[in-house]
Order: C-alpha cells, then sequence, then structure tokens
C-alpha cells in the first residue's frame, strides 16, 4: 500500500488505543478463569471456623471438636499441670521452644497456647495419624515411662506429648503436635480456624 | 495456483495436493533435504527418542483416560479398575507409568549431550530454551500426572511440593490455596490437575516441541566436533559434511528406537515399578490426609532438585531456610536458561575445550547423580553435609563458567568433522 495521505500520527493513535483497550478487556477475561481456581462456596463451608463453649469445661478436662476433618482438642490445665509443663525437663523434649513451624506466631512459651490455661491442639499424632489418648495424671500407668507430667500417649507406635503438645525425645512422632489457628471471641467462646490478628 | 515459489511434484497427486499445502516442500526441508551432520554418535538417539516417548504417552494417557475417573471418591479404585478388570489395562498403564521415568532418562541425557558439545551455543540459543520450556512443562506434567492415582505418595509428595508454594514470604499461604483450591489438597485439587494434565499441558508441550524442531531445522544441528557444516559446501550447495536426515538418520533412529526398546520392555514386563522408584511403595494404599507415610520422596527424576532444596539449612540476609531452599530449588533450574550465555568458549564441542571445562561438566555431572541418590534418603547430618558441597558444585559449573571458558586454553579446531 502507497504511503501517500496516510495519517501516520492518527494511525498510531489508534492502534495505541486499541491495544490499550484490548489488553484491559484480556485482563478483565482472566479475572474469572484466575477466581475460579480460589476455594469454591462449598470448599470454604466445610472449611469455615468452628466455634466452641469453654465455660464449662472444667479444669483438668478436655474437650474435642472437629475443624476441616480434623479433631481439635481444647484442654483446661489446672495450676498444676501448667507447673508440670512448664518445670518439666526441656532435654527430653524433642522441640522445646517450638522451633518448627507446628503453630500460629502469636502462641508462645512452653504452653503453646494464647491463655496458659487453654490449650487448643490438633489431635493426631504427628507420627502417622492417630489420635493419641488423654493421660493428664502425673505417672499414669501405661504410657512406657515412669516420670510422666501429664501428656498425651499415642497407642499405635508409642510417641509421647506433655500438655502443651510438646514431642518427646526418641519417640517415632518427629514434631509437636498442630496448633491450628484461633482466638477468642469472647472470655468463654473460642473460635477455631480464625487467626487472632482476623479479629 | 499456490505460491509459485515453493518446490511442487511434476505432476499427479501430489501435485495437486502441492498446489494446495506445501507438501513436498516441508518433506524436503525437514527430512530428504534437511542436511545433518555425518558424524552423529550414540548421543543423538535421544532427541528422537524423546518424541517416540511422548507419543508412547499420549496414546496411552488417551485410552487411560477412558477408565479413570478423576474423584477423591473413584481415582485410586479407577486405577486399579484398570490393572485388573480392563482388558490390558495393565499394560497399558505400565506403558504410560514406565514411559514417564523413560521421557526423563531420555531428556536428560538428550540434555547432557547439548552440554557436552555445546549445542546450546549460538546460534542455537532458541532450541535450548524451548527445550529447557519443554523440561520444565515436563515436570509439571508429570509432577499432576502423579497425582491422579491418589495414593498415599500422591498425595503426599503433592502435599509437599505444594507447600512449598507458601514459603514463599507475604502471597505464599494464599497462593498454596490457590492452588490446592481447597484448605487442604481434596479432590478439587485432582479435578484440576486431571486437567491440567490431560489437556492443557500436553497442548503446550506439542506446542514447544513444534517450536523446538522448527528452531533446530533454521540454524541446522550441532554435531560432536562443534563446527559449522554450512561453511564447507560442494559445487550444488550441499553441505560436504552433511547428509539428508532421510533417509540416512531415519535408518539410524529406528536401530536407535530398537535398542530402547529392548531396555524399555525389559522394565515394563520385569520391573514396571522400577524396584520402588518409578512407581513407590506407599502409592499402593490410598490418599489418606490423616497418616502421613514414615517417608516421603519425590519420584527420582525430581530428586535433584529436592536434595538442593533440603540442602539450604541456614537462612542468610533475614531470609528464612525453607524460602531459601525454595529459591536455591528455583534457581537450580533457571540457570540452566541462561546457559547459552555463560559459555564464552570459542569452541563449542568439549572436544576442543580445555581441561578446566572437562573437569567441571564430570564434577557437575557427578553432583547432580549423588544430589538425585541423596534426594531419595531421609535426611541426615552427613547427607545434609553432602548436598551442600555438591550443590555449591552445581552452581559453581555455571556460575564460574564465564570465566573458566574464557582463560582456559582450547586445542585447535578441525576444518571438517572427524568422524
Amino acid at each position: 500500500m502507497a504511503d501517500n495521505g496516510v495519517n501516520k500520527g492518527r494511525r498510531r493513535l489508534l492502534l495505541g488505543a486499541t491495544t490499550v483497550m484490548g489488553a484491559v478487556g484480556a485482563v478483565g477475561v482472566a479475572v474469572p478463569f484466575v477466581s475460579s481456581w480460589q476455594p469454591s462456596a462449598k470448599a470454604r463451608a466445610a472449611g469455615a471456623p468452628v466455634q466452641a463453649d469453654v465455660s464449662k469445661l472444667e479444669p483438668g478436662q478436655r474437650m474435642t471438636v472437629e475443624w476441616r476433618g480434623r479433631p481439635v482438642w481444647i484442654i483446661n490445665r489446672t495450676p498444676e499441670m501448667i507447673e508440670r509443663t512448664e518445670g518439666f525437663d526441656p532435654s527430653r523434649l524433642a522441640d522445646p521452644d517450638s522451633e518448627e513451624p507446628q503453630q500460629p506466631n502469636y502462641v508462645e512459651g512452653p504452653l503453646r497456647s494464647i491463655r496458659p490455661e487453654i490449650g487448643v491442639l490438633i489431635g493426631i499424632c504427628t507420627h502417622l495419624g492417630c489420635s493419641p489418648l488423654f493421660r493428664p495424671e502425673p505417672n499414669a500407668e501405661g504410657v512406657g515411662t515412669d516420670d510422666w507430667p501429664g501428656g498425651f500417649f499415642c497407642p499405635c507406635h508409642g510417641s509421647r506429648f506433655d500438655l502443651a503438645g510438646r514431642v518427646f525425645r526418641n519417640v517415632p512422632a518427629p514434631t509437636n503436635l498442630e496448633v491450628p489457628p484461633y482466638r477468642f471471641e469472647s472470655d468463654s467462646v473460642i473460635v477455631v480456624g480464625e487467626d487472632e490478628e482476623a479479629a | 495456483m499456490g505460491n509459485p515459489n515453493r518446490v511442487k511434484a511434476e505432476s499427479g497427486f501430489m501435485r495437486w495436493v502441492d498446489d494446495r499445502f506445501p507438501a513436498t516442500q516441508m518433506w524436503q526441508e525437514h527430512l530428504s533435504q534437511y542436511y545433518a551432520p555425518k558424524n552423529f554418535n550414540v548421543w543423538y538417539f535421544f532427541g528422537s527418542l524423546a518424541l517416540l516417548v511422548l507419543v508412547n504417552q499420549i496414546l496411552t494417557g488417551v485410552w487411560l483416560t477412558m477408565s479413570y475417573n478423576p474423584s477423591a471418591e473413584g481415582a485410586f479404585a479407577s486405577v486399579e479398575y484398570i490393572m485388573r478388570d480392563v482388558e490390558w489395562g495393565w499394560l497399558i498403564r505400565y506403558m504410560h507409568s514406565t514411559g514417564a521415568s523413560a521421557f526423563f532418562v531420555v531428556v536428560y541425557l538428550h540434555m547432557f549431550r547439548a552440554m557436552l558439545y555445546g549445542s546450546y551455543k549460538a546460534p542455537r540459543e532458541l532450541v535450548w530454551i524451548f527445550g529447557m520450556a519443554i523440561y520444565l512443562a515436563l515436570m509439571a506434567e508429570a509432577f499432576m500426572g502423579y497425582l491422579l492415582p491418589w495414593g498415599q505418595m500422591s498425595y503426599w509428595g503433592a502435599q509437599v511440593i505444594i507447600s512449598l508454594f507458601s514459603a514463599i514470604p507475604a502471597i505464599g499461604p494464599d497462593l498454596a490455596q490457590w492452588v490446592r483450591g481447597d484448605y487442604l489438597i481434596s479432590g478439587i485439587t485432582l479435578n484440576r490437575f486431571f486437567a491440567l494434565h490431560v489437556v492443557a499441558l500436553p497442548i503446550v508441550i506439542l506446542a514447544l516441541v513444534v517450536l523446538h524442531i522448527i528452531a533446530l531445522h533454521e540454524v541446522g544441528s550441532n554435531n560432536p566436533d562443534g563446527i559449522d557444516i554450512k561453511a564447507k559446501k560442494d559445487e550444488a550447495g550441499k553441505p560436504v559434511d552433511g547428509i539428508p536426515f532421510h533417509p540416512y538418520y531415519t535408518v539410524k533412529d529406528i536401530f536407535g528406537v530398537a535398542m530402547f526398546l529392548f531396555v524399555f520392555c525389559a522394565v515394563l514386563f520385569y520391573f514396571p515399578e522400577g524396584g520402588g522408584y518409578f512407581l513407590e511403595k506407599p502409592n499402593f494404599e490410598p490418599a489418606n490426609p490423616l497418616k502421613t507415610p514414615d517417608h516421603i520422596a519425590p519420584v527420582w527424576y525430581f530428586t535433584p532438585f529436592y536434595a538442593i532444596l533440603r540442602a539450604i539449612t541456614f537462612s542468610i540476609f533475614g531470609l528464612d531456610a525453607k524460602f531459601l531452599g525454595v529459591v536455591f530449588m528455583g534457581a537450580a533450574i533457571a540457570v540452566l536458561f541462561v546457559l547459552p550465555w555463560l559459555d564464552r568458549s570459542p569452541v563449542n564441542s568439549m572436544r576442543y575445550k580445555g581441561w578446566i571445562s572437562k573437569v567441571m561438566l564430570l564434577l557437575f555431572a557427578i553432583s547432580f547423580v549423588i544430589l538425585g541418590v541423596l534426594g531419595v534418603l531421609p535426611a541426615t547430618d552427613g547427607r545434609t553435609v553432602l548436598a551442600q558441597v555438591c550443590t555449591a558444585i552445581y552452581f559453581a559449573f555455571f556460575l564460574l563458567m564465564p570465566f573458566y571458558t574464557r582463560m582456559e586454553k582450547t586445542k585447535p579446531i578441525p576444518e571438517r568433522v572427524t568422524g
């Protein structure tokens, strides 16, 4: 095609404008495709946070709620339990300072909880996924050790955890019990599955 | 009719076709008049073998899709159904699973050939880059395919790999959730991986293979001497050291195919599980999100990179070890893409490079194999140190290449190929 009479400036402007509009359209079309990969409404409902009322949980007792298909234990630790857990010989634990990322970063200290008395743990052994037994009393029978501070004992392969879910040394389980994200909605209501900051 | 500049058949049916589609022209350009160097050796089998395995994967894959059920409830049982009840289903599945490992064997040897003879160097940079893109797509394809049987290792292997995304600061956990489409790997993840494995990635891989071959045929094949055969042409303008791909190399490749099939069939019929490396033992148990296997190892072809990931046990620049591991693993693959610009040697082939290049390539290959072995084994302190040494060698091979390829003394290259 001959060049004469062509308004090059206008042609460039139209070309540029069309390209920009096309790009905007392409980005717009990409939105539903990218968003389609987000968890569906059904998946979100199945994974929604669960609430638990801890006001009726007596000291020394444990309750279990289900969250995302897994049992979540909530225990109310007595002052003696807290003392035994905090004062336990750290050399007998594999990860006493919770260095493995098995808990949200807002739970700290040996008790691995927001409030010292209320412990929240996922009740699945980190070895092969059995559910450990609750053996809160000191020196309980059948936990395979004489000096027992109270805690959880896995009957499948003998893994031991203290009342903060910290794993013992020389047991099959490699890491501490997982602490799920949770927050206190009020003094007596815990929301499991939501982070503290998200409140 | 048609483009008058094209080569066309004189008459008859082919003339009719050539007036409408450049069949004769394409046949000549890519086969009967495509001049390849006459000194190809055994290393030059692996490109055509990769093509053969690709055809095997597509054919067996389509047939598997006919009996497979991509749902969390039905996937494992449908694979058992294929193995036990579908006529010849066991053979088709083993051809596919053995083919996956065979694909990586031939691709790794094909890549090593390129490094040995400098096939990535100018003007073949794009051939190399398209090839690397194929390798990357192939890794994604294999990873997603491994989830489909929905066995324990399918599940937990995917769990480990997807959780790598969550190591990325800030966006990581959301990104991992976006990939999974759920809070844990579930039927939703399985469905999307199925769609990508069966539809999206095969299209991408086929397109990249076409680009790889078009780029290769544009610049011509390299050869073990790494010299340009087009520099010496006869009166007819044909390279004196070139021979037409067809019939010379088609016949040679058929011999290679026969040899390959001996080995392939021996594995297929006698060791289809590859000793637990092609199909890992925990994968004969259905996926169970509540039960972690004792030891999670990726399939063998990912283990060198997995070992690099695990070798990073320290943090620098305030980046934690887990994220740094992901960065190093990504860099280990990314650095391959820029290989054409790292090699500053005046010669292509290892035959004429200096001793430093030879030693470095040897060390690199040994490190890669050691990393591959370490990636399968559980980590211990000693193994971690060994993996760190091998990782250092792996990166030194690439990052020091601009220096040692320039400073070393090369041998004079011959005028003609040496056979």
